[in-house]
């Protein structure tokens, strides 16, 4: 079942499409990651998920049910940028949010609890925000997010801010919240954390969204059928299944050469191939990074 | 709604817990009326021990008789020239001079001063000579100095309204202007630091980004409302205080003087304040027609313009704040909104006081931008039922209609960040749809 459907999604400001009939679906309890340069639309698709805007044309459904105010309750929205009550209490703070989200003020108490101490930040109680560091602020905006064990977690490149250590633990929250149920969706840049991370992906580049799918289906469908190859003694370009793509010397007589695979041939039918050609020592298909597939088609587009 | 609820019992918390909150409720009522004390005293003060100012004159008529109430005459014998350079070279305050006059056109009296008197030194020297030579004309007319004296009276007019039962109620206008200079400053004071608070508020949350959580969970009509409402509430809980300290502190303050409280005083009969009035000195004279207001109805209306004027200009308040990235941006939205909140604060002290029933207090009164001040300056004075009724009206549709305009630009000015906005830019979030 999918968590989120949306098709034909428009949203017309008066001087720009922001949004162009994207159609995306995001499965149950995967990460999704969403991609995309700035101002491609990413910003005014989730707000029109949570409810923010309301789009001109276009259907969003959620857990199988027309998006519908009653929904803000399950959906748990990290912004990208990050802000919350300066001159107010940690506590109360988490309190208020979570009783917006339609929590009871006993059920918001008993589960900030639990989550200050899950990261060990029981004594910010009563501490102020503009009080805190931003990494500790940040901290507390993500507790804001999940904490009403929303069904659908929607995060806005959630590691800025974050030191490699938190960047850890939230990473890990994730995937714990992953597996409790919750269907998490990436808004990102960073394509280390796609490439960690998802498991879906969108790209949305200039309103209209241009791929989707699971993260191996993308890479299957933008993989060249390059091989890298690792060999000790030169050998030329005179297969028959293959050619050349580059060939470097590395050290004491070892070389690395990449190698393209003609007609779709098999790994098994390359790899005896050059076995007759050279002393193999490691051997490995050519997959490509998010952050390449990327580039290629955010590029590719602007040169149309 | 309930979310609402929810947020305007976060804003009241979050202005009432204040310590500045305290403070402002509690010392206002005490220092108001303790600076105007302290400048009555010092005024009072001042006048007594002044000495009075010393005017050199010249009297070649043979008729005048210095009258000292306010100035020392002294008299010099000299030239015009002789007694200018007298002045010019010493303290005295100038040099009056009378000429030889016929009684019946009196002519040529003139003073010669360094500094540029004050209407009221003029007038009050031209009073003297008026009496003077009306006295004179009447010794001319062989009137009896008698006669003269008994014809000599000092006049206090006493002011009555008539009520419709022919009832006579002694309505003493010093009150009544009281009454609407207060009711009046008091609502552009209230109207213009709520509004600036919702307003500041909204660029708080709007610069600290949290907003953008917020309206994941709330519709921004419902943040714009919790915020409306909940400073609203901090404002009547305040006047509501004040109210009672206000009235503890005069049945404290009057007791002490043995003297009863118009509220105590509003209950007995009317006649037996009333024979106290006639008879009585003016303090009681005063206590009596603040016993003759309709307390109950002018702090009613009062809250009912408060809460009227302040959901309207709250609406805009707030729509400014949202559509500003700083304080300092919002400056050029004020302006257009301070306009008829400042037209009838002046309103209030040239005519609106003056001229109650005039038709420009009327119609002021009636219009919802300029009504809750104007009314309140009004409301003393007996205001008709139907301007009433319609200007209350009016103020209820007022405030629909801006709270309306402004949840159209709010919802999508939070979400807006470094765009120059001008009013061009207004009207296009005005009209965009979702």
């Amino acid at each position: 079942m999918n968590a989120l459907v949306a098709t034909g999604i428009t949203k017309q400001y008066s001087n720009h499409l922001a949004l162009d009939r994207v159609n995306i679906s995001v499965p149950e309890r995967s990460i999704y990651g969403l991609l995309g340069p700035n101002g491609a639309g990413k910003t005014t698709l989730i707000r029109i998920i949570n409810q923010i805007i309301n789009a001109d044309a276009g259907e969003v459904m959620l857990f199988g049910e027309k998006l519908k105010p009653e929904h803000i309750g399950i959906i748990g929205y990290l912004p990208e940028e990050r802000g919350l009550y300066k001159k107010l209490k940690v506590g109360e703070q988490l309190i208020y949010l979570a009783r917006l989200k339609g929590l009871s003020n006993s059920d918001a108490v008993a589960r900030i609890k639990i989550w200050l101490n899950r990261f060990e930040i029981t004594d910010w109680w009563n501490k102020k925000v503009e009080d805190l560091s931003k990494g500790m602020a940040q901290k507390v905006q993500f507790i804001s997010t999940v904490m009403h064990e929303p069904k659908l977690i929607i995060l806005d490149e959630p590691f800025s801010g974050f030191d490699p250590v938190n960047a850890q633990l939230i990473t890990e929250e994730i995937l714990r919240l992953r597996q409790r149920g919750s269907t998490i969706i990436f808004s990102t840049h960073r394509m280390e954390t796609v490439e960690d991370l998802c498991d879906h992906i969108a790209l949305i580049n200039k309103s209209r969204q241009i791929l989707e799918g699971t993260k191996k289906s993308v890479k299957e469908k933008f993989k060249t059928n390059t091989y890298s190859v690792t060999h000790r003694g030169a050998f030329q370009s005179t297969g028959t299944g293959f050619e050349m793509v580059q060939q470097q010397p590395t050290e004491d007589g070892y070389f690395r050469s990449e190698v393209h695979v003609r007609n779709n041939g098999n790994p098994n039918a390359l790899i005896q191939e050059l076995t007759r050609l050279t002393e193999v020592h490691a051997f490995e298909e050519k997959v490509p990074t998010m952050s390449e597939i990327f580039i290629t088609l955010v590029k590719g587009e602007s040169h149309e | 709604m309930n979310k609402i609820l929810l947020i305007v019992q976060r804003e009241f918390l979050n202005r009432v817990q204040k310590k500045s909150f305290l403070v402002a409720t509690i010392l206002l009522p005490l220092i108001f009326p303790a600076i105007m004390a302290a400048l009555v005293y010092v005024a009072i003060e001042q006048k007594k021990n002044a000495t009075k100012e010393v005017i050199l004159y010249i009297d070649e008529s043979g008729f005048f008789k210095p009258d000292t109430a306010r100035f020392i005459f002294n008299s010099f014998s000299g030239s015009l020239e002789e007694g200018k350079k007298a002045v010019t070279e010493s303290q005295y305050f100038g040099l009056l001079y009378i000429p030889k006059f016929e009684l019946a056109n009196p002519t040529g009296i003139s003073i010669y001063t360094k500094v540029n008197p004050s209407p009221n030194d003029i007038s009050g020297i031209e009073r003297m000579f008026e009496s003077l030579i009306r006295d004179m004309k009447m010794v001319q007319l062989n009137v009896d100095k008698t006669v003269l004296d008994q014809l000599k009276t000092s006049v206090d007019i006493a002011t009555f309204k008539m009520e419709e039962g022919g009832k006579e109620e002694s309505s003493n206008t010093k009150v009544l202007f009281g009454i609407g200079m207060t009711g009046g400053i008091l609502m552009y004071m209230f109207i213009f630091i709520y509004g600036a608070q919702i307003m500041q508020g909204i660029i708080e949350e709007k610069m600290s980004k949290v907003v953008e959580v917020i309206v994941s969970s709330v519709r921004p009509f419902q943040l714009m409302m919790g915020k409306i409402i909940g400073l609203a509430s901090v404002g009547l809980l305040q006047f509501l205080i004040w109210i009672v300290l206000i009235s503890t502190l005069s049945t404290v303050v009057l007791g002490y003087f043995g003297l009863q409280t118009p509220q105590q005083e509003m209950m007995q009969m009317n006649e037996q304040a009333q024979q106290a009035a006639a008879q009585g000195p003016g303090s009681l004279q005063l206590l009596n027609s603040l016993s003759q207001i309709n307390w109950t109805f002018v702090v009613f209306c009062f809250i009912f313009y408060f809460i009227g004027g302040y959901l309207l200009y709250g609406a805009l308040f707030a729509a400014v704040g949202s559509a500003v990235d700083s304080p300092a941006e919002a400056q050029q939205f004020m302006f257009p909104i301070t306009i008829p909140m400042l037209i009838s604060y002046f309103g209030l002290f040239t005519f609106i006081l003056e001229d109650p029933h005039g038709p420009i207090s009327v119609w002021l009164s009636i219009i919802p931008f300029t009504s809750p001040i104007a009314m309140m300056g009004r409301i003393g004075f007996g205001v008709d039922d139907w301007q009433l009724l319609l200007s209350m009206a009016l103020l209820i549709g007022g405030f629909i209609l801006t709270t309306w305009v402004a949840a159209r630009i709010y919802r999508v000015g939070i979400l807006m960040h470094g765009t120059k906005v001008g009013y061009g830019v207004l009207m296009k979030w005005f009209m965009q749809k979702g």
